[in-house]
């Protein structure tokens, strides 16, 4: 690629003059990063590596009412350019949950999404019942939209009526913004999304991986032992990308993590244009552990070189 | 020369002052090592952190891969002219182990290590005996050199399909007591698999822990062959991994809790972990057995194994 000379909005800057909190709705953030859902598991593991209290948020993994093993093996696939997983939200419940893996985040000072999935609306009030009041614990994900359930009519997101019932039993009982996170894998995304700002949601995240398939031809058998999984990874970012995009459009105001594939500042900027406020970075943490800690030193040095003082700035942004 | 460990020892490696760092390394050397392929790096912190039993991941650049591919450390030099080095040994297999085997000498490879749980050491002098399959020699040449330096007998069988997939039969013999070699085709050593001479060797050696590595049936059948003579075994396992750090889930195996079965994760659970207590069953892998009660490294402190 030929080096092109950034547009400046403005004279040049340093870095540390870009201002890169961000907020999502009544959330606010230090920064636009945080980790997607599944691909940071409770935050420890990457600490091993940097100070993860740096990011905007950590979303942990998936948490359920009871503990859950998960599905046989194999659970991943590599594709072009992705990924296929099938892990069957396996997580220890939330009981040993919040006993093992919250105080270490409270210590740690890391503001906290916990992502919480069942499998009735009850479930899930229930879980946001049990976090209510807990020190650390800014947001709630409802995950209603893991592609990797027995039962595909426990996608909730697939439809406007499911999704209004977990939304609002979740928002009624919760202390903290409730999240949304949907699947690209329906007719039309806008209208899940717009039923769940009426359920109650304070925004968005968008999007759950996409359910997909590979098969091995010496052997004849699917490569995962779920037949089916997720597609994650840079193959699905044009699919977030449109899914933001239309969100955005239909409901400027509602606010939207935006996740799908996100590696590069580059990306980080597309999602922003196209009208996140904040992004999540999910597979690319499997290739490069340090990933979300190197967009938070590349974003401001990429905003300051083109003069942007604030990276809401870029937000919805999008020229004809 | 200074030039070349400078770059392996760039600022580019990030992480803590323990457990774990990413960097930028320099391919030192590749070789051949019958059909498997070796290659060196310049990593001065990585080997001086790093275990028998732990692993690296590295990142491959062939076209439509996206994962890192976890190896097996074979062994680190922390001294000499390169000031730190890890050799890593592989099959190649697939559009990401071509890669790497086509990687030359200078060339700047991302590295992440040193990964996993090592290989336990026992806390007595007791006689070890270390099984390895194909390439999974390569750690247990590793750990051979340590339990060596530790003044414990070591005996090693090694077996492949045949001979060129017997790694290094020159360094088990000079890392143990006795070296037994065994080949399907019977062209080294004796025709037939590990588990065909393991009892005598066994006997012999009075063999106190049993350490493996390699594909997951055999290491299922050493774990029976431990059991029944009431043996602890160490097994090093080979998952399918995306992420190798322990966020991403995949590479779960069944293992035996005190409150039941769980998945634990091989990247950074294992991928040491006692035969005894694998659910080979579950993994399509078990024999119906009688078997007498288990010793166990965690209760038992005849079998202790420092961590």
């Amino acid at each position: 690629m030929t080096a092109v000379e950034p547009q400046r909005s403005g004279r040049a800057l340093r870095p540390d003059q870009v201002d890169l909190r961000i907020d999502l709705g009544p959330l606010v953030l230090a920064n636009p990063f945080v980790t997607a859902s599944g691909c940071f598991a409770s935050g420890q593991e990457i600490n091993r590596f940097y100070d993860v209290n740096r990011l905007g948020a950590v979303v942990v993994k998936s948490i359920t009412l009871e503990p859950r093993p998960g599905l046989p093996t194999p659970r991943m696939a590599e594709t072009p350019s992705g990924m296929l997983n099938a892990i069957g939200l396996q997580n220890p419940g939330i009981d040993a949950w919040m006993a093992n893996d919250l105080p270490w985040l409270q210590r740690a000072g890391v503001p906290t999404i916990v992502s919480i999935a069942g499998k009735t609306a009850q479930e899930f009030r229930i879980l946001a019942e049990r976090l209510r009041g807990v020190p650390g614990v800014i947001a709630i994900e409802a995950n209603i939209s893991c592609p990797n359930v027995e039962d595909r009519n426990i996608v909730f997101a697939c439809r406007e009526t499911s999704t209004k019932e977990v939304i609002s039993q979740v928002s009624r009982v919760a202390t903290v913004p409730v999240f949304a996170k949907l699947t690209p894998d329906v007719t039309d995304i806008v209208s899940i999304a717009a039923t769940a700002r009426a359920s109650g949601a304070a925004g968005v995240s968008v999007i759950n991986t996409l359910l997909g398939m590979a098969i091995d031809v010496e052997t004849r058998r699917p490569k995962l032992a779920a037949i089916t999984g997720g597609l994650s990874g840079p193959a699905i970012k044009p699919v977030a990308l449109r899914a933001v995009h239309q969100i955005h459009q239909a409901l400027p105001d509602l606010p939207i993590i935006g996740m799908g594939g996100i590696r590069t500042v580059e990306d980080v900027v597309e999602f922003l244009i196209a009208g996140v406020s904040a992004v999540a970075i999910g597979t690319a943490n499997f290739t490069n552990p340090l990933v979300a800690a190197e967009l938070l030193d590349e974003l401001p040095r990429w905003c300051a070189a083109r003069g942007i003082r604030s990276v809401t700035e870029l937000r919805g942004d999008l020229r004809p | 020369m200074s030039s070349i460990v400078s770059r392996g020892s760039t600022p580019s490696v990030q992480g803590r002052s323990s457990g774990p760092l990413r960097g930028m390394c320099e391919v030192l050397a590749t070789r051949r090592v019958g059909a498997y392929q070796s290659i060196t790096f310049v990593a001065p912190e990585m080997a001086e952190r790093a275990a028998p039993g732990q692993f690296i991941s590295i990142a491959v650049d062939a076209a439509g891969t996206l994962l890192r591919r976890p190896f097996s450390i074979f062994s680190v030099s922390q001294h000499g002219p390169w000031a730190g080095t890890v050799e890593v040994v592989f099959d190649v297999i697939g559009p990401g182990t071509k890669w790497l085997a086509e990687r030359s000498k200078h060339d700047v490879v991302d590295v992440v290590g040193p990964l996993g749980k090592p290989f336990p050491l026992p806390a007595q002098p007791v006689s070890c005996l270390l099984v390895g399959g194909g390439y999974g020699a390569a750690p247990l040449l590793y750990l051979a050199g340590v339990l060596q330096q530790g003044g414990f007998r070591t005996d090693i069988i090694l077996g492949a399909k045949s001979q060129d997939r017997i790694f290094n039969a020159i360094e088990a013999k000079r890392l143990s007591a006795t070296a037994q070699f065994t080949t399907e085709d019977g062209t080294l050593g004796t025709q037939g698999r590990v588990t065909d001479v393991m009892d005598r060797v066994i006997e012999q050696a009075r063999t106190g822990v049993i350490y493996a590595c390699g594909p997951m049936p055999m290491l299922a059948a050493v774990a029976h062959v431990a059991r029944r003579h009431r043996i602890p075994s160490q097994v090093a396992v080979e998952e399918a991994m995306a992420c190798g750090v322990g966020v991403c889930w995949t590479c779960v195996l069944p293992y035996a809790k005190k409150d039941g079965v769980q998945n634990l994760r091989a990247c950074v659970d294992g991928p040491v972990f006692n035969g005894a207590r694998i659910d080979w069953e579950r993994l399509g892998l078990g024999e119906v057995v009688e078997a007498p009660p288990l010793p166990d490294p965690e209760t038992d402190p005849n079998v202790e194994l420092r961590p």
